[in-house]
C-alpha cells in the first residue's frame, strides 16, 4: 500500500531530474571548448575567372583653356556667363585698354604727319632732281661753274636721302601702329575653340595679374575620368581595356568606357596607379566635372584552374593556406594563389586540386584539433 | 540500508526541487557574472588575436592604437617592412563611430585595412558568411553583432559601403562590433570633416590675408593640403619565423623613434589599463554575489533542517545514531548543491548569448563554481548538523 505512492514519487522525481541531467550533459558538450565548430565547406572546382580591377576617379575635362590677359590690367567687360557655349574665335570679354586707344590715335596722327613730311620730301626731291638736270645742261654749255653743279648734285642726294628717310619713317610708324593695334586686339579675350564656359573668375572692374585666368573654357566633347587604382591590385592594367563606369549621382547606371592610357608616373604618396578612362559614348546630360566615379576594368578571362573563395584563405604561422577536410579531419595546406576576381574567387596555383573539400566559413578560428560540424550556412538566411 | 536523506527528499520532493531550482538561478547569475568578467578580458584579447599582429607600431609616447589615439604617417610602413625580421607590415586605422543603415545607426569600431588580400595584418581571420573585401573602395565586412546582413548598404560618414562579408566575435576592447573597410576610405572617414566644416575651413583660409594674394592656384593648393590626410593609427607588424618580437621591436623603437608594443605589452595595456576599472567593478560585484549566494545556501539548508527538527527529534528519540542524522543533513545539502549547480549551469549557458556583450563561460570557472558550491553546502550543513544534534528528543513529544 505504501509501496505504490512511493514509486510514483520516485518516478516523478526522476521525470524532473533526468531531463535536467540530460540538459546539463548537452550544455556541457555543446558549448565551451568541447563543442564542435560549425563550418561551411565547398568542393574545389576548376573554373575560368575573369579578373577585374576596381578604381575610383573624378570626371575631368580632357582640355581646359584658361583665358586671361598677358599683361596685368583691369577687366573692362565680360560677355559670357558660366554654362555658355562659345565658338572658336568668339570674343568673350575685353581688358581695359587704359591709354592704348589714345596711343593708337597718336600713332595715326604721327603717321599722317609723316605722310605730310613724305610729301614735302617728295616735293623737295622732285625740285632737286629737276635742278640737278638743269644744271647738268648748263654745265655742259659752260654756263655754270663746276662748284655750283656739284652743289646741286649734293642737294639732289640730300633730297633723295630725306625721301628715303620719310618713307622709312612711315614704315616705322605703320609698324608702331600695327603693334599698338595688336596689343589692343590682345586685350580681347577670345575663345580658342568651340567650348563651354566653366568658370568666370573675375568680373568687370577686377584687376588681374598677368596670366591669371579670367574665363575657363573646356571642350565639352572630350571628358575623361582621372582614375586611381591601388598599386597592389593594378596588375594587368593597360590601355584599350574595356571598363564600365558608375557615376556617384547615377549609381544604377552603368556606362561603357575604355582605358585611354595608364600614366607613366604613379602617385608615390598614395601608392596608386593613375589611368585615364574615357567614355565610349558621352552621357546625354553631362556629368559635372569633379564628380566621383567608380571604374571597373575587365581584364582578359583566364584559363580554368582550381578556384577557392577568398574567405577560405587563412594565414597560420606566417603561411597562407586553406583548411582541407579529409575524412572529417582538418588539415592545413599552404597554397600559392593566382589571380582573383572581384567576386572574391581566387585561383590556386599550388596546394589544392579540384575535388578537395575546403572550409570556407567557420564559427571561430580553427586549429588542427578542432572538431568540426559542416553546416549549410552559419548565419540566418541572407537576402 | 535505507537512505534517510533519499526518503526525506522523496517525502517532500516538490519543495526540495523548487528550492534547488531557486538556488540554481542564483548560482546561474553568479556564473554569468563570472562570464561577464571573463568576457571583458576575452574581448580585449580577441581584438589582439584578430589583428594578426606580433608588434604594434604607434606614435611615440602613446598607448595607441586601442587605448589612446595615435597617428603615424602612412608611408612609414615601407621603412619598417624592410627591417630584418619583419615579415609583413601594414597600416591600419581604428575609429569607433556610428555606422548608419537607413535610419538606424550602430556604434562600431571602423577598421581600415590595407588592400593586401586575406591573411594580411588587420584582416578578419575568419568569416561566417560572404567573402573578404576585393575592391579598394566601398566594400565592408561587418560583425554579426552590428545586425547588418550581406548586401546591406551602410553609410560611414558620407560614403556608402556594401556589406560583402560577416564576421563573428570581432569586437573592440569595449565590445563594439567591428566593421572592416578599405584603408583609403577609413582614412578619409577618420579625418574627413563634414561638408559644413570643410566649407567653413575654406572660407577661413580664403580670408587669411597671407593666402589672399593674387597668385593663381595658391588658395587651391592650401585647401588641398588642408583636406588631405596621410595618417594612420598604427602599423601592424608580423615577425618572421625565428625572430623574437622584442628583437625586431628594438630597432624600430630606437631608430624610427616610434613606440612599439608586443603582444604581452598590448595585453597589459588593454587588460591592465583600459578595462581595469570596469573589470574590477565586475569582480567586486562577483565577489558580493558569491557571498550572497553562500549566505542564501546556508540559510536554505538551515531552514530545511529547522523544518524537520521535529522529525529529527523523533529520530533521536528512537535512538538513531548521530552519524546517521548528520549524514541525512549533509547528503541533502550536497544534493541541493548539485541540483542548484546543474540548474545554474544550464541557465547560465542559455542566458549567456542573450547578453549584449560577450559572456564567456569557462569550464574552469564552472568547475571552481561547482566545488565552491559543494564547500559552501558542506559548511552550511555543519551549522545545521550542530543544531540538529543538540535538539532535545523531548521536543518530539512536546509543544
Amino acid at each position: 500500500m505504501t509501496h505504490l505512492p512511493l514509486q510514483r514519487r520516485t518516478l516523478a522525481l526522476l521525470a524532473v531530474v533526468l531531463p535536467l541531467l540530460a540538459l546539463f550533459v548537452y550544455v556541457a558538450v555543446r558549448s565551451g571548448p568541447l563543442a564542435p565548430v560549425a563550418v561551411t565547406a565547398i568542393t574545389v572546382q576548376e573554373e575560368a575567372i575573369t579578373p577585374a580591377l576596381f578604381g575610383t576617379g573624378t570626371v575631368e575635362a580632357r582640355y581646359t583653356y584658361k583665358i586671361g590677359p598677358t599683361y596685368a590690367g583691369r577687366v573692362m567687360r565680360l560677355d559670357v556667363q558660366v554654362g555658355d557655349r562659345v565658338a572658336a574665335g568668339q570674343v568673350l570679354g575685353e581688358m581695359d585698354p587704359v591709354d592704348l586707344d589714345d596711343r593708337i590715335r597718336a600713332a595715326e596722327a604721327g603717321l599722317k604727319r609723316a605722310q605730310a613730311v613724305l610729301r614735302e620730301a617728295e616735293a623737295r626731291n622732285t625740285f632737286a632732281q629737276a635742278q640737278a638736270r638743269r644744271y647738268e645742261g648748263l654745265r655742259a654749255e659752260g654756263l655754270v661753274s663746276e662748284e655750283m653743279f656739284a652743289a646741286k648734285l649734293q642737294e639732289r642726294q640730300i633730297a633723295e636721302a630725306a625721301l628715303a628717310g620719310a618713307r622709312e619713317e612711315i614704315a616705322r610708324l605703320q609698324s608702331d601702329r600695327q603693334a599698338l593695334r595688336a596689343q589692343r586686339a590682345n586685350l580681347r579675350l577670345t575663345a580658342p575653340v568651340d567650348g563651354l564656359v566653366i568658370a568666370r573668375a573675375a568680373d568687370p572692374g577686377t584687376t588681374v595679374v598677368a596670366g591669371q585666368p579670367v574665363v575657363e573654357v573646356i571642350d565639352p566633347t572630350r571628358y575623361w575620368i582621372d582614375t586611381r587604382f591601388d598599386q597592389i591590385s593594378a596588375n594587368g592594367l593597360q590601355a584599350d581595356l574595356n571598363a564600365h563606369i558608375v557615376l556617384r549621382s547615377r549609381s544604377n547606371e552603368h556606362l561603357a568606357g575604355r582605358v585611354l592610357r595608364v600614366e607613366p608616373r604613379a602617385d608615390a604618396v598614395t601608392e596608386e596607379t593613375l589611368a585615364k578612362v574615357v567614355f565610349a559614348e558621352l552621357p546625354q546630360n553631362l556629368p559635372p566635372l569633379g564628380e566621383l566615379a567608380e571604374v571597373t576594368v575587365a581584364l582578359p578571362a583566364l584559363p580554368a584552374a582550381p578556384v577557392i573563395p577568398n574567405a577560405a584563405i587563412k594565414r597560420i604561422d606566417g603561411r597562407l593556406g586553406v583548411w582541407l577536410i579529409r575524412d572529417g579531419e582538418l588539415a592545413f595546406t599552404p597554397v600559392a594563389l593566382g589571380a582573383s576576381d572581384l567576386d572574391g574567387r581566387v585561383q590556386v596555383r599550388r596546394g589544392v586540386k579540384a575535388g578537395d573539400r575546403v572550409v570556407v566559413h567557420s564559427g571561430q578560428a580553427l586549429s588542427t584539433k578542432s572538431r568540426i560540424h559542416v553546416v549549410e550556412r552559419l548565419t540566418k538566411a541572407s537576402p | 540500508m535505507i537512505s534517510l536523506a533519499g526518503r526525506d527528499i522523496l517525502h517532500s520532493w516538490g519543495k526540495f526541487i523548487f528550492t534547488g531550482v531557486g538556488l540554481g538561478l542564483l548560482i546561474g547569475v553568479t556564473l554569468v557574472m563570472a562570464g561577464v568578467y571573463r568576457g571583458m578580458v576575452e574581448d580585449a584579447k580577441v581584438l589582439l588575436d584578430n589583428s594578426g599582429a606580433d608588434l604594434w607600431v604607434v606614435q611615440k609616447d602613446t598607448l595607441g592604437p586601442y587605448a589612446e589615439s595615435s597617428s603615424v604617417y602612412d608611408d612609414l610602413w615601407r621603412g619598417i617592412a624592410v627591417l630584418p625580421g619583419v615579415a609583413r607590415a601594414a597600416n591600419v586605422t581604428y575609429l569607433t563611430m556610428p555606422v548608419r543603415k537607413g535610419d538606424r545607426d550602430v556604434r562600431a569600431m571602423v577598421t581600415g585595412i590595407v588592400a593586401g588580400g586575406p591573411g594580411s595584418p588587420g584582416w578578419p581571420p575568419y568569416l561566417v558568411a560572404g567573402r573578404q573585401i576585393t575592391r579598394g573602395h566601398y566594400e565592408a565586412v561587418a560583425d554579426l553583432a552590428t545586425g547588418f546582413a550581406l548586401g546591406d548598404r551602410i553609410q560611414i560618414r558620407r560614403q556608402h559601403y556594401t556589406v560583402v562579408g560577416l564576421t563573428r566575435r570581432m569586437v573592440s576592447s569595449s565590445g563594439d562590433p567591428m566593421v572592416f573597410i578599405p584603408l583609403k576610405g577609413a582614412q578619409e572617414a577618420q579625418f574627413l570633416k563634414d561638408n559644413d566644416a570643410i566649407l567653413m575651413q575654406r572660407r577661413r583660409t580664403a580670408q587669411n590675408p597671407t593666402f589672399a594674394q593674387p597668385v593663381p592656384g595658391l588658395l587651391d593648393a592650401v585647401v588641398a593640403t588642408q583636406t588631405a590626410n596621410n595618417f594612420v593609427n598604427a602599423i601592424l607588424v608580423q615577425v618572421q619565423d625565428g625572430h623574437l618580437p622584442q628583437d625586431v621591436a628594438e630597432p624600430i623603437r630606437r631608430w624610427k623613434r616610434l613606440q612599439v608594443y608586443d603582444r604581452a605589452q598590448m595585453e597589459q595595456i588593454l587588460v591592465g589599463k583600459l578595462i581595469a576599472t570596469s573589470a574590477r567593478q565586475i569582480g567586486m560585484f562577483l565577489a558580493i554575489l558569491a557571498l550572497v549566494s553562500a549566505a542564501v545556501v546556508a540559510f536554505i539548508i538551515y531552514t530545511l533542517t529547522m523544518d524537520k527538527i521535529r522529525e529529527i527529534a523523533v529520530l533521536k528519540l528512537i535512538g538513531t545514531r548521530n552519524r546517521t542524522i548528520a549524514a541525512l543533513i549533509l547528503q541533502q545539502a550536497i544534493a541541493l548543491g548539485v541540483i542548484g549547480f546543474v540548474v545554474g549551469k544550464i541557465t547560465a549557458t542559455f542566458a549567456a548569448p542573450m547578453f549584449p556583450k560577450y559572456v564567456l563561460l569557462m569550464p574552469f570557472d564552472s568547475l571552481t563554481g561547482f566545488f565552491a558550491v559543494l564547500v559552501i553546502c558542506v559548511l552550511a550543513s555543519l551549522i545545521a548538523i550542530r543544531i540538529a544534534l543538540r535538539v532535545d528528543p523531548a521536543e518530539a513529544i512536546g509543544g
